[in-house]
């Protein structure tokens, strides 16, 4: 069992300081209970929602996901997922504000293409402005291009949320390099969403200084999901750990690791 | 009189008040948001906000998601 990040290394998004840099969705599980189960063993501390239709009068004694996840013991964050256009995403987070009692902390997501589920990057500046202006903590995926990764951040989104590939498809990090330059750019949070499929790919995400990860399918759709949160929670630290010790600078040719005098041939 | 709720039509009493209709759907107190066409009506109007014929209600709730 891994111990606990020294209190100097917490994530801090929008004022609130979190031990755990993995955040996790909670879509495609095979029921609520198993939600819990990877949720729990993935030591998340942010999870995603996303808010929908009330089914009238079906099943009234139907559990909800917050009742699985409280909010008392969780940091939920919403999410503005299937929306396309600008004013769909405002009405979306205005609704889940109001369903979670008032709390700011949103994540925007403003999808351009139903293939590819990248982000219409235009109306994702649009509606993350408006969303600042009316006092959101807006937490903002976006695509690898840093130069849309800087003016989200500029209009004051509390997170900047880049893509590694499209979501649930588990590539891993296609830009490994446009992450690095995100990150080294950014006054604020940068964590790769959406694309991540295994434990090494949520490490190299932390080993290019990405402050945390969000990803949903990783886990929910591997075999053993439980099995797969544990690693991720592990793969996250260990990418943090190396990030933070500062690696060694890679070479061309070799360099020994034992002595060359002292010979005896 | 005819009303909108969740994009089903539906039948309910004149001027009934938001907080009675949640009252009807056995929602009172679960964790929602309502939108009465397009405007999001905050829990604490329900009990003010009286419903017009070809009201369009919006009842939400969190959903597992990504």
């Amino acid at each position: 069992m891994s111990q606990a990040p020294a209190q100097s290394d917490r994530l801090i998004i929008a004022g609130q300081e979190y031990g755990s840099r993995l955040l996790v969705g909670t879509g495609k599980y095979k029921d609520l209970a198993e939600t819990a189960r990877a949720i729990e063993a993935s030591g998340a501390q942010i999870v995603t929602i996303a808010v929908r239709r009330t089914n009238i009068g079906q099943t009234p004694g139907e559990p909800n996901i917050l009742d699985v996840l409280p909010p008392e013991r969780y940091t939920i964050l919403p999410n503005t997922a299937g929306c396309y256009d600008v004013d769909t995403a405002v009405r979306t987070c205005r609704l889940a504000r109001e369903l979670l009692d008032g709390r700011n902390l949103v994540k925007l997501e403003v999808l351009g293409d139903e293939k590819t589920l990248f982000p219409d990057v235009v109306a994702t500046l649009a509606a993350a402005e408006i969303l600042v202006k009316d006092g959101f903590d807006v937490m903002v995926y976006t695509n690898d291009d840093p130069i849309m990764a800087k003016r989200l951040e500029e209009l004051g989104c509390v997170a900047v949320m880049p893509l590694a590939a499209p979501i649930g498809s588990g590539l891993g990090i296609r830009n490994p390099l446009n992450i690095l330059t995100i990150v080294e750019n950014a006054k604020v949070p940068v964590l790769v969403d959406a694309g991540v499929g295994t434990a090494s790919d949520a490490a190299v995400a932390m080993e290019l200084g990405c402050a945390g990860v969000l990803m949903n399918t990783a886990i929910a759709a591997a075999r053993d999901p439980v099995l797969m949160a544990s690693a991720m929670r592990k793969a996250i630290e260990a990418g943090r750990e190396a990030f933070l010790a500062g690696r060694m600078a890679p070479k061309r040719f070799a360099s020994a690791s034992s002595p060359l005098t002292g010979l005896f041939f | 009189m005819q009303i909108e709720i969740n994009g089903e039509a539906a039948e309910v009493e004149e001027a009934i008040p938001m907080a009675a209709l949640i009252a009807t759907l056995a929602l009172t107190g679960k964790r929602i948001a309502v939108e009465l066409n397009g405007e999001l009506v905050p829990r604490s109007r329900f009990d003010r906000q009286l419903l017009g014929p070809g009201d369009r209600v919006e009842i939400i709730q969190a959903v597992g998601g990504g």
